[in-house]
């Protein structure tokens, strides 16, 4: 049975929302969600300008595996562990699985600590103690979350990660000829923190990490050409890699952030290339009629994955780029393409048409099953966190490009409506 | 070359027809057309006037009538979903481009190609560069050189037709000429 449910986020986390351009809805959650009540954290006396434990409930209401307990519904609020009554938490419709407490205090150097302690409500006991220090209080409290998320999951937590994105707005919504208005932005992955990187009245597509969790290469189309760029988003200082005729387009770090892989057409038709970024030197990879484009490398860094049209419809092909031998990878309908493999290099997350709606489908490369995870239409750009919990993709919602996610096995769906223009082409960054 | 030929005896009299249809229908401001003659407009509403298409202008005459050649003043054609073959309704269009480009080496055009919202972006840039090519290998083919024309893909990011239907994919799917110099 499906568990449906859009959440409106707890009204703590609202208020702080005015400058984050997304907004997170679960839009389908498992049903055997574990249940944890993250209690207000206390603080002695230092104001605190950000709700610690609603961020921390979002992160991990997000992930879809946990149900956090609304705070209305709490009968005590300790904030040490002398002020705990397991049967506080123990009721049916006021209880939770699991409690966590936590306590804020800034110390002599300006920097917050947290203490926090995580319990067993069944086994009335405590799980286990920390601390965090940090100047960001929300960067602390996604950093409490991947404690807990790896505490109570045995995986590594992913929420203190960021993603790139691009915008789209028309000048005017009804007119497309009035011009158009590009942005490219970094924010945290929750939606929050987002800044500007780049913003253009032309195409910006194609953005995706280096290894470093640092740079980000991007196609951007101000010169009035296609070009590929690298830039540190952190100075928003930009480099321009290529501007060859033709095509210049989905540029993709090797895991070791040395090379670049991209597509040209300057030889004719649209192939792969690797770029040594120290040397410039190019490499051609495919060498095929047909198109070839959306490189992504497998984690070894030895093969290239790719969209090819060579056997008649776009489909998935590995490369090996010593042998150059070539194996095709999907055989499911007549449209897989964009793909991105999980970091153990297992499962192939791709766009997958079938009855002409495009979906985000995945295939496990061991068992050699396919699942198609996604039920909306126009899905495309799927990128996968680097815990390889969930993909995050483009879709659209009332008529608006949005960025949605799916964990890998389908069970969980979260939306992140925007408030403007159209978003698309996520791309999840690397663990920082 | 009488394939050529013959083509373009049957684009005048597809001309001819479309003109005096348009003819009947419109009413320009100031002056009737006479009955046997047809007035073109162009695109900024100028009367071109002494440009009667008549038959005798069949045999050698063809030159005036390219000047004003209306399908010089569609810049746009049309594709099939996924595909990147040119469609015999925009051979008159690239017909009249081509003979233009042919007869004023001082041209230029930028072809630009597109797709519509449907499959991955980086696919559609690439399916949106092969309809641009298309469309030059026939200007190239019908007299056009290669020095007038440049190519460049904008897959599925400048839409016209806004909507998530196919009469709107339709109208996406679709290479423009854009005259860079000496349009017509």
């Amino acid at each position: 049975m499906k568990l449906l449910f859009v959440v409106g986020l707890l009204s703590a986390l609202l208020s702080h929302s005015a400058r984050a351009e997304l907004i997170i809805e679960i839009t389908e959650g498992i049903t055997n969600a574990t249940s944890i009540a993250i209690v207000p954290f206390g603080s002695s006396g230092a104001r605190v300008e950000e709700d610690l434990a609603a961020i921390v409930s979002a992160d991990l209401h997000r992930s879809g595996q946990f149900a956090p307990l609304d705070r209305s519904k709490m009968l005590s609020l300790p904030t040490d562990e002398s002020q705990v009554f397991y049967r506080d938490w123990q009721s049916k419709t006021n209880g939770a699985e699991y409690l966590v407490i936590g306590s804020l205090d800034r110390e002599a150097d300006g920097k917050f600590r947290v203490d926090y302690q995580l319990f067993d409500v069944y086994q009335q006991k405590s799980v286990k103690k920390w601390f965090a220090k940090g100047t960001d209080l929300r960067a602390l409290s996604h950093y409490i979350s991947d404690v807990l998320y790896k505490e109570l999951t045995g995986i590594r937590g992913a929420f203190s990660t960021k993603m790139v994105y691009v915008t789209m707005e028309y000048v005017n919504k009804n007119k497309a000829s009035a011009g158009q208005r590009y942005r490219l932005y970094v924010s945290d992955v929750d939606g929050y923190n987002e800044r500007v990187l780049l913003e253009s009245s032309e195409p910006i597509l194609s953005p995706s990490w280096a290894p470093n969790g640092r740079h980000i290469a991007y196609v951007s189309f101000k010169s009035t050409r296609p070009a590929i760029y690298i830039m540190d988003t952190l100075t928003k200082q930009e480099k321009k890699i290529t501007g060859f005729p033709g095509l210049n387009g989905a540029p993709r770090f090797s895991p070791d952030g040395r090379e670049l892989a991209m597509v040209l057409s300057k030889d004719g038709n649209p192939e792969i290339y690797i770029m040594n970024l120290s040397s410039g030197a190019l490499k051609r990879v495919t060498n095929h009629y047909s198109i070839d484009t959306e490189p992504a490398w497998t984690p070894d860094g030895e093969s290239i994955i790719f969209t090819s049209e060579r056997g008649g419809s776009p489909q998935i092909y590995k490369q090996h780029l010593d042998s150059g031998k070539v194996v095709r990878l999907t055989f499911d309908g007549s449209y897989n393409a964009r793909p991105e493999l999980t970091p153990d290099g297992r499962f192939l997350a791709m766009v997958h048409r079938s009855n002409g709606i495009f979906h985000i489908a995945v295939k496990d490369l061991v068992r050699g099953t396919f699942s198609v995870l996604t039920e909306t239409d126009l899905d495309e750009s799927p990128s996968i966190a680097p815990n390889a919990s969930m993909i995050i993709y483009a879709t659209t919602f009332e008529g608006r490009g949005v960025l949605a996610a799916v964990s890998l096995d389908g069970r969980v769906k979260v939306r992140l409506p925007s408030r403007i223009g159209n978003v698309r082409e996520p791309g999840w960054s690397p663990f920082l | 070359m009488s394939i050529v030929l013959n083509r373009k005896i049957k684009i005048m009299f597809a001309l001819i027809a479309s003109l005096a249809i348009a003819g009947c229908s419109s009413t320009p401001e100031d002056t009737t057309p006479p009955e046997d003659e047809t007035v073109i407009e162009t695109t900024d509403d100028t009367m071109v006037d002494e440009s009667s298409v008549e038959g005798g202008a069949m045999g050698e005459g063809y030159g005036a009538a390219e000047e004003v050649d209306p399908a010089l003043q569609n810049r746009v054609v049309y594709f099939d979903f996924d595909k990147a073959t040119v469609k015999p309704e925009a051979v008159a269009t690239l017909q009249a481009h081509a003979n233009y480009l042919s007869n004023t080496p001082g041209a230029r055009v930028r072809v630009e190609g597109h797709a519509d919202e449907r499959g991955t972006r980086e696919y559609n840039m690439a399916l949106g560069e092969r309809r641009a090519k298309a469309a030059v290998s026939f200007l190239v083919a019908n007299g056009a050189s290669v020095a007038q024309l440049e190519v460049i893909s904008y897959g599925e990011e400048r839409p016209v037709a806004l909507g998530h239907d196919d009469a709107s994919w339709a109208e996406n799917r679709r290479a423009e000429l854009k005259y860079t110099a000496e349009a017509p």
